[in-house]
């Protein structure tokens, strides 16, 4: 990766990361009424360089460790935090991005920020620089491995392998009118296409039309199989049943138009949309069916065409 | 918007996924029709829902969906609890019907599907 394309990642990153993502949720309070000396003992023993001070769960002041020595050179009498403490605390919202606290920490100077809640204003954590650069690099290295483990993943397989050709075949059975298990065909099959490390998109498109595929299945047939061939450049879903078959294919493309019964309407689906989606997941949709006979339904998805964009 | 977020302005109670509520939410959807969502949804939405059965968890898992609210005070049975979490798969519950559930996120900014999402 060039240069300055990981500049664009990460800015694109401190837009994306929220406050509450990387600030430290356990946060070390003070009462306005604790003494300074005993605060002495606090900041020592815990090594902190400042607290939030609460009074009754509410955010009053901040007290840090410039406050305390300016505190120790006055040599002032001991006096209760509430006095020395900053009162006009700049906060951040658990929802605000990172680039809305890098500027304000750029603006005035501070150490930490105070985090609260939008909505109730209580105190959520507290955010540091140092946390921010955490946050940045755990993301970063997140979506590195990810990136890399899927480069890994299907160039290694497909190029380990050596032939002209290599294609990969899963097949699934489905069981008809199991409703309770139905889903789990395209649940395995998503669950293998990530492993082989296809583009998210292109897993999405192809679970989506199994999905639906394996629910018409379960609705309509008394079971099938669900054929999946892997190309590197292609993924062709293959359904076949020996069920009822489809009377009138043009019909049944009709968004809306359903033979559904009322049970499976229950159920949120049978709307009449099925063959539809498929049809809008798929780069090809290719459907034959014979009445008495059965159906076979051909779904290709193009790798291409998957990374693209979002079916929808 | 994360989920947090969600649950307090829905005054929602988490059936499952507390360790998930920083999950970031970018847009929402209210439907009762699994085959709609699978067609119109995009991928890291929250879906709302009367629907309890399973199959809104799997239809969620299908559409990379970021979570799931149940409204109009429906709880969910153990196997779909039971699936949502194996699915890592938030589900929420609140006693607001859908459309308010609804108009109280689009008031706070959650955008809907069909929308041009901007970043913040």
């Amino acid at each position: 990766m060039a240069p300055n394309n990981k500049i664009s990642k990460i800015q694109e990153l401190v837009y994306e990361i929220r406050v509450g993502e990387v600030m430290k949720k356990d946060v070390f309070t003070v009462s306005p009424r604790t003494h300074m000396s005993v605060l002495r003992v606090i900041l020592k023993e815990n090594r902190f360089s400042g607290a939030p001070v609460i009074d009754k769960g509410e955010l009053i002041g901040i007290i840090s460790i410039e406050d305390f020595i300016k505190w120790l050179a006055g040599r002032e009498e001991d006096c209760p935090i509430s006095e020395k403490m900053t009162r006009n605390v700049s906060t951040l919202y658990t929802d605000e991005p990172l680039t809305n606290a890098i500027s304000k920490f750029d603006q005035h100077g501070f150490g930490r920020l105070i985090v609260i809640d939008r909505y109730s204003k209580k105190l959520e954590g507290i955010l540091t620089k140092g946390d921010i650069v955490e946050g940045l690099l755990k993301k970063l290295e997140i979506d590195y491995d990810d990136e890399e483990s899927r480069r890994l993943r299907i160039q290694h397989f497909f190029e380990d392998i050596s032939a002209d050709k290599t294609v990969l075949l899963f097949q699934y059975d489905v069981i008809g009118h199991d409703f309770k298990r139905a889903g789990e065909c395209s649940s395995r099959l998503k669950a293998t296409l990530k492993r082989l490390g296809l583009h998210p998109q292109t897993t999405r498109r192809v679970a989506i039309a199994t999905y639906e595929a394996e629910m018409n299945l379960i609705i309509y047939t008394d079971g099938g199989h669900i054929r999946v061939r892997v190309e590197p450049h292609e993924i062709l879903v293959r359904v076949e049943d020996s069920g009822p078959g489809i009377p009138d294919i043009e019909k049944a493309l009709q968004p809306g138009y359903s033979t559904a019964p009322e049970w499976v309407r229950e159920l949120g689906f049978g709307a009449g949309m099925g063959l539809n989606n498929i049809r809008k997941c798929a780069s090809k949709m290719d459907l034959r069916s014979t009445a008495g006979k059965g159906t076979r339904l051909g779904i290709y998805v193009s790798v291409e065409d998957g990374a693209g964009c979002e079916a929808n | 918007m994360i989920l947090e977020d969600i649950k307090k302005i829905l005054e929602a109670e988490v059936i499952v996924g507390d360790e998930l509520l920083s999950r970031n939410i970018k847009m929402a959807c209210g439907c009762d029709l699994m085959s709609d969502v699978l067609s119109f949804v995009k991928s890291g939405s929250l879906l709302l829902t009367g629907l309890t059965n399973p199959q809104v968890v799997r239809t969620a898992e299908m559409a990379d969906l970021a979570a799931v609210c149940f409204v109009r005070g429906k709880r969910p049975d153990r196997e779909t609890i039971e699936l949502a979490k194996s699915k890592d798969i938030p589900l929420l519950m609140t006693h607001l019907l859908l459309f308010e559930s609804c108009g109280r996120l689009h008031l706070k900014g959650l955008s809907g599907c069909s929308e041009n999402v901007k970043q913040h």
